[in-house]
């Protein structure tokens, strides 16, 4: 297992990049920690499949350096860098009985027979295979044969770092969710540098110690799954993960006070005097209907029944706010204000958050 | 108008796809096929369009039989999970298409494709060609198609698969309100069931070439008549737990012992049953006075930053949890987690519902 690092590392297609626009990587700096999961979380054309080429070796980059364990692989090529990887489309040998999927790898190494033969046995427990194990893949569900790719990118204990892209697209829900949980023990084990490449932001949060997401080529918050909810650093963040995402309203900010639209907010903390295009970024979680005085004055348009939640459609001086409600919480007609809880309260200046002052 | 199946069953290569199958489809009504793949939803909707003749059973379409009759003379629109344009015709021209098939007038069109581009947000792209959108807006265009066609019946199956997660978010939001205007009958196939009560209308959960279980969403979703539409609709799948009755005594599978008598165990005989609650009844902390304790051994918890899932090894049943905020749990441990009795559906042994949770009679 290795420490992956990431020096002033950037990528463009173009043979001869001149401004920043030129790359669909831009400049980064990154450590990942040895032993980590991490996930690359963003829309198509965000950069994360280019970053994920350049670690595996399948891409050079057009600047900078990529190290495992302090040793700069740059030019090696994917075959020397100890990797293992599984792609969104299963890649199995048809022919091969699943045993021999599985043993594929080791037996390339020429690791000793006995070995292979008790770690296909224990991978094979992991994916939920061991009845199979002499059936030929040809003939099995996708679903059974992206089981096998997962389960022979881990059947090697000496990679440096295991490399998923978007490996459950294919899978059915309820699948996801056994092959997920799988994955998440089976890094809980055995510790492995994992990177797990997806647009899918619940496989990202579930999956992931850090969630690393992209936009427009630029890495723009690395965190936990929580700072990732509560702290967004950009109103991009904001959107992106959560459904739905953050709700962003242009305001005036000064010290504790916001005015939205001509209606004061309590901030809960002071914030100085921020400049630029500022806005507060509050999530449907921390926002709550209200029949009172208080409150930002809205106009319910619809209430969806998401089973576990409702979600409240509301509408202010023509910006959609979005409001989280219990399953059983009763949505009354005279509930015309939203209210923030200034725990969620986040605020922004040119996109940006800006950090509350400590107090 | 509406559609109607009467017994319509269909077997290929001597595997039945479709079981004989009631079903009665109502126009300007969104109706889902909700079921993982292979269950059926497409052989259903196959049989729907007339691209396939069923081996029993007939289609009733406005009162007149169009079992026999070819899909081209039927007044169809079908949209599929791959995005299926014209790669060398214009935006404007693919979605104009099955207008010009029927000869339309080029002021009828032109109304059409303005209206049906606005409404799927692809006016400033109608002079390009498919391959130069993005994915979601060649999805749209395709949508916008099956939309001028006008046509009684439109299938849409699995459309938003291929799509990003918040282009699908945005998507899903918007195609019930375009819809809803049309006045044709949507049917709409997904594997997923937070889709489905996002879509709202009525819902069919499909299981192995049978309909579990057809009403509106909601009642599908909180009244399922089956442990199958329990498990077809709810992700993360419902937990199950089996029980004896005898008397005043309740033995669940793992030899606890219980009096409760609320919600779904109110009156209940004797006999063998089967208790299923949903992952987010799950409580981590005693809530309800009478609520029923188990203790499992926790194997991995999730967070997404806002909630945890909890798995749980449960006597040889593994179950999952979803709490609100992130809790840091020891994997490995045992864990003790609360379940309102007000939560608790009940099954025959066949898997029948014998009561609904009654929380959801209220919901």
């Amino acid at each position: 297992m290795a420490k992956i690092t990431l020096e002033n590392l950037a990528h463009s297609y173009l043979p001869n990049p001149k401004h920043e626009d030129d790359y669909a990587l831009k400049e980064l700096n990154h450590d990942w920690v040895d032993g980590e999961a991490y996930a690359l979380l963003g829309s198509s054309g965000c950069g994360k499949s280019t970053l994920l080429n350049i670690i595996s070796g399948l891409l050079h980059p057009s600047q900078g350096r990529i190290l495992f364990n302090d040793k700069d692989v740059t030019n090696a090529p994917t075959t020397q860098r100890n990797i293992a990887q599984v792609f969104q489309f299963p890649v199995v040998y048809d022919t091969m009985t699943v045993r021999d999927n599985l043993a594929f790898p080791l037996r390339n190494r020429g690791a000793d027979p006995t070995y292979i033969k008790d770690r296909v046995q224990q991978i094979a427990a992991m994916i939920g295979m061991e009845d199979s194990l002499n059936h030929k893949a040809r003939g099995l569900t996708a679903d059974a044969k992206q089981k096998i790719s997962l389960g022979r990118g881990m059947v090697r204990e000496d990679v440096n770092a295991l490399l998923f892209d978007e490996p459950l697209t294919v899978i059915d829900p309820h699948m996801k969710w056994e092959l997920r949980t799988q994955l998440k023990s089976l890094h809980h084990e055995f510790g492995h540098t994992m990177i797990y490449v997806t647009h899918d932001q619940t496989e990202a949060l579930t999956f992931a110690d850090k969630v690393v997401v992209m936009y427009d080529g630029r890495v723009v918050q690395m965190g936990t799954p929580q700072e990732l909810f509560e702290t967004p650093e950009h109103t991009f963040v904001g959107y992106f993960i959560g459904s739905p995402g953050m709700n962003v309203l242009a305001a005036e900010v000064q010290g504790d006070t916001a005015v939205i639209g001509g209606t004061q907010i309590a901030l809960g903390k002071g914030f100085g005097r921020p400049t630029g295009n500022v806005e507060l970024g509050v999530r449907p979680e921390f926002t709550s209907l209200s029949a009172g005085d208080a409150g930002l004055p809205v106009t319910i348009k619809r209430v969806e029944d998401v089973g576990r939640h409702k979600i409240v459609r509301a509408d202010f001086q023509g910006t959609e706010i979005n409001i989280l409600a219990g399953e059983g919480e009763n949505i009354s007609p005279d509930m015309n204000r939203v209210v923030f809880d200034n725990a969620g309260i986040n605020v922004y200046s040119n996109s940006w958050r800006v950090a509350p002052e400590v107090a | 108008m509406s559609l109607v199946l009467e017994g319509v069953s269909k077997v290929m290569n001597g595997q039945t796809h479709i079981y004989p199958t009631d079903l009665e489809l109502q126009s300007g009504t969104m109706n889902v096929l909700l079921g993982p793949t292979s269950s059926g939803k497409t052989s259903l909707m196959r049989l729907m369009a007339g691209l396939d003749v069923p081996n029993t059973g007939k289609v009733i379409w406005g009162g007149k039989d169009v079992t026999g009759m070819r899909v081209q003379d039927r007044g169809v629109a079908m949209v599929y999970q791959q995005f299926i344009n014209y790669p060398s015709m214009t935006v404007y021209e693919n979605i104009a298409s099955p207008m010009r098939l029927l000869k339309q007038s080029a002021d009828q069109i032109d109304a059409a494709v303005k209206k049906a581009a606005d409404l799927m947000k692809l006016t400033p792209f109608l002079d390009r060609k498919p391959l130069a959108l993005s994915g979601g807006q060649q999805q749209r265009c395709a949508l916008a198609r099956a939309l001028v066609k006008d046509a009684g019946l439109v299938l849409l199956d699995e459309p938003l698969a291929n799509l990003d997660y918040k282009l699908r978010e945005e998507l899903r939001a918007e195609i019930p309100k375009i819809f809803e205007e049309a006045g044709s009958i949507f049917v709409y196939a997904t594997t997923e069931p937070e889709e489905a009560l996002l879509l709202g209308g009525n819902t069919a959960t499909i299981w192995e070439g049978r309909i579990t279980q057809f009403d509106k969403t909601p009642i599908v979703y909180r009244q399922p008549v089956n442990a199958t539409t329990a498990r077809v609709f709810s992700d993360p799948p419902m937990n199950f737990l089996k029980f004896e009755k005898a008397g005043n005594q309740i033995r669940f599978a793992d030899g606890q012992l219980s009096s409760a008598t609320l919600g779904a165990f109110a009156g209940l005989g004797d006999g063998s049953y089967v208790a299923g609650f949903r992952p987010n009844h799950l409580k981590l902390n005693k809530e309800a006075p009478d609520a029923l304790e188990f203790t499992g051994k926790l194997t991995v918890t999730e967070i997404t930053g806002s909630e945890t899932f909890i798995h749980l090894k449960h006597h040889g049943e593994n179950w999952v949890g979803l709490v609100h905020g992130v809790k840091n749990l020891k994997i490995g441990a045992p864990l003790s987690v609360y379940l309102d009795q007000a939560h608790v559906y009940i099954f025959a042994q066949d898997g029948t519902s014998v009561a609904p949770a009654s929380y959801a009679a209220a919901a």
